[in-house]
């Protein structure tokens, strides 16, 4: 029997992905399991395998594009099969491909483009939606097409609708009246450059949105003292075999935090619903900087059964594999609490904005030399200046400063690092 | 006010008939010496004697006919069909001549009489006995088709049903001439095409006749556990029917379901639907559901009887999977 080949959903929150490559041509054998096409997500490439076996019988979106995820992309069938009678096709062009009509694809031109989002993912009269939905839809100038639908059979109904038109747009509507016809052959506009921008960046841009809209962000700063805890770093590394991954600051911290998040569970924690979703494992998530590419927040799993040496050699792991783009689904969204450091930017210290489902992220500087006051002496100090944003649905400010004076006190006291 | 059965409603409702007007005479199988195969008419006989509580011979056609002839000549007669099922052999009479006298007669006669007959399934009497064909009767022009749930609307329906110059078929379901409610005191009528709201909620819409009106209120109690608040609607009558209370409550809860004992092929609630959809259609937020009795003879086995007939899983199921609540 004819299986089809969808364009997966690689997490949770991936609504659309782009075809980098099919490994296979048409009409190669394909094995159960086998990879055969590059997707291209918001946050990675990775490997779409098959779920079925025989040949690959018709690709039906070509590389370079983008669909919206389920989206029918090829066939996979028995070699001498015949493929189903009526088999959809992908114009070259993000335009609604319901209807094949390659004159007009050809000449976008001619005709004035109404479609504002070049990257609208779904073709038009496609999409399953209520009445309600579709009306809702159109009185807050939502497109439905871009609603994920959580009804029977991912039908877009009322909620849907209402909680998208919540959330802040990915990229700006622009606010032309529609009488002037925008192409997107007129990309440049008075010398003014209009840049694509990749996936991650339209990514980082809807979250980042998303949660500053939606978060009622509050900081709490401190500064830690890190004397002793680069002492016992310094030790800890001097004695490890040359082969074993060293400790780093950012481990220290990712102990620390994991020791504070499970005295005060509350910031393992997601508002949802007006309710709490306390987390059952404690997943410390660290930004990693992606050269030219952006940024992403992977977790080092299950930190809380893992030691400060496990730990290090976890994220190490975790930094090099995201580097090669090689990270698993679970590690880009099961983080439950995160840690940004800028520290080797020489950055003395800044806030960080919440990475959603989490409900708090710490913002660590620099650890710098600095004269501190110890008893009646003037001395040179090592100090860490350190900021946690918290979501104020989740914690209060009180119970914030509760949790960076005992994060404060375990850096300060690093022996319970090692206990 | 004071509390009685469905049964101790119905017999109030032709005690008040056969007391305020003497051209009341009650006509059916078994219903004087043996008092009723429901004991509605339980010590009848012996209170207004032989002329005016007949006892027939087993002949619905015949029961049926000669009402028929009374009610022209003058007489205002409530004729019993033991069930519903043994109307088919009356349906002739029914359909072609009860119904359709005024009209055939350019108004000159008409046919002022009640028939009662019992409804439903879930009594353990297998395929002949267990049938809910009221809906059939609701197709036809000029019908009126009664079905209550409760003791209280069941006396004011009666009394409409009483006072109307056409015939009745008034349904009464076997299962529920033992339930319990409220009756006012004071005298009540209660007008024919006006569903009852029987519960207030704002989520969903549940509809329903005779004891699908209570599978529907125990859904609504399950499912206000999770929050959700279910508006139940009870049609008591299914011609007239009222379709504006339905739509009303759905341009409200966006989503219905609607339940019936009935076979669901061609079911009276498919017909609701279709009217709820025009009237309704963009404010709905799921395609409206239907449940009813599976399309099979009713099972005499026990276990395959209830899985039938619609029950509280099978509205919460049709819910989850048709409308998502």
């Amino acid at each position: 029997m004819a299986s089809e080949v969808v364009m997966p959903q690689l997490g949770y929150d991936m609504k659309e992905g782009r075809i980098v490559k099919w490994l296979i041509a048409e009409g190669a054998p394909v094995k159960r399991g086998q990879g055969i096409a590059e997707i291209e997500t918001d946050k990675a490439n990775v490997e779409l395998e098959a779920f079925g076996e025989g040949v690959l019988r018709k690709i039906i979106v070509p590389e370079g594009q983008t669909v919206p995820v389920g989206k029918l992309i090829g066939y996979i069938t028995a070699p001498n099969e015949a493929l189903p009678a009526e088999i959809p096709t992908t114009a070259p062009t993000a335009q609604p491909s319901q209807v094949p009509q390659p004159t007009q694809a050809q000449s976008p031109a001619s005709q004035p483009a109404v479609q504002q989002q070049p990257s609208a993912p779904a073709a038009q009269g496609e999409v399953r939606a209520s009445p309600l939905a579709r009306k809702l839809a159109q009185d807050k100038g939502v497109d439905i097409n871009r609603v994920t639908g959580t009804g029977p059979g991912g039908r877009v109904v009322e909620k849907d609708v209402e909680a998208y038109a919540q959330q802040p747009k990915a990229t700006p509507q622009p606010a032309a009246p529609t009488a002037l016809p925008v192409t997107a052959q007129a990309p440049v506009v008075q010398g003014d450059r209009i840049v694509e921008l990749s996936r991650m960046r339209q990514a980082i841009a809807r979250l980042t949105v998303a949660s500053k809209m939606t978060i009622p962000h509050f900081y709490v700063s401190a500064d830690v003292s890190m004397g002793d805890a680069m002492e016992l770093r310094r030790q800890i590394n001097s004695s490890l075999e040359s082969n074993q991954p060293r400790v780093s600051v950012n481990d220290l911290l990712i102990k620390a935090c994991t020791l504070a998040v499970q005295k005060y569970p509350n910031f393992n924690a997601s508002f949802k619903d007006n309710k709490l979703e306390m987390h059952g494992s404690i997943n410390i998530a660290i930004a990693i900087a992606l050269e030219g590419e952006g940024l992403i927040v992977p977790a080092v799993l299950d930190c809380g059964n893992k030691s400060l040496l496990q730990i290090a050699a976890a994220s190490k792991d975790l930094i090099d594999r995201a580097q090669q783009q090689k990270l698993h689904d679970q590690e880009y969204s099961a983080g439950t609490f995160a840690i940004s450091n800028l520290g080797m930017f020489d950055i003395e210290s800044f806030i960080a904005i919440i990475h959603p489902p989490q409900s708090a992220v710490l913002a660590v500087g620099q650890v710098r030399k600095t004269p501190v006051v110890k008893g009646d002496q003037i001395v040179v100090g090592q100090v860490m200046k350190m900021t946690l944003s918290s979501d104020h649905r989740v914690n209060d400010g009180a119970a914030a400063a509760v949790f960076i004076a005992h994060l404060k006190r375990l850096l300060e006291h690093p022996v319970t690092l090692l206990m | 006010m004071p509390e009685m059965t469905f049964r101790e409603a119905i017999r109030k409702g032709l005690t008040e008939a056969m007391d305020g007007d003497q051209k009341v005479f009650l006509m059916g199988e078994d219903i004087g010496a043996y008092g009723g195969s429901y004991a509605v008419t339980a010590g009848f006989l012996e209170k207004y004697g032989p002329i005016r509580v007949r006892d027939t011979p087993i002949s619905e056609s015949a029961i049926v006919g000669t009402g028929v002839g009374a009610a022209m000549g003058g007489l205002r007669p409530i004729v019993e069909i033991m069930t519903i099922n043994f109307s088919l052999l009356a349906m002739d009479q029914i359909v072609n001549h009860a119904v359709k006298v005024r009209s055939m007669s350019a108004g000159a006669a008409h046919v002022p009489m009640v028939m009662r007959t019992v409804t439903g399934g879930g009594a353990g009497l297998a395929a002949t006995h267990s049938q809910s064909l009221e809906g059939w009767y609701a197709t036809v022009p000029g019908m009126k088709v009664v079905i209550p749930s409760t003791p209280a609307d069941a006396l004011g329906l009666l009394r409409t049903a009483l006072q109307d110059e056409d015939p009745v078929l008034f349904c009464e379901h076997a299962l529920l001439y033992g339930t319990r409610g409220e009756v006012p005191a004071k005298p009540y009528t209660i007008p024919f095409g006006k569903a009852r709201i029987a519960r207030q909620g704002k989520d969903v819409t549940l509809v329903g006749n005779a004891r699908m009106v209570h599978v529907a209120l125990q859904a609504a109690d399950e499912l206000a556990q999770r929050g959700v608040q279910a508006e139940v609607i009870d049609l008591r009558t299914l011609r007239p029917l009222d379709v504006e209370t339905v739509a009303t409550s759905v341009k409200k809860t966006h989503r219905c379901l609607i339940i019936d004992e009935a076979w669901k092929t061609g079911a009276i609630g498919t017909y609701l639907a279709f009217r709820v959809q025009q009237e309704a259609f963009d404010t709905l937020d799921a395609p409206i559901a239907h449940i009813g009795g599976e399309d099979v003879p009713m099972p005499y086995a026990r276990n395959l009887e209830q899985l039938a007939i619609p029950s509280v899983q099978t509205v919460l199921k049709a819910l989850k999977d048709q409308i998502g609540v």
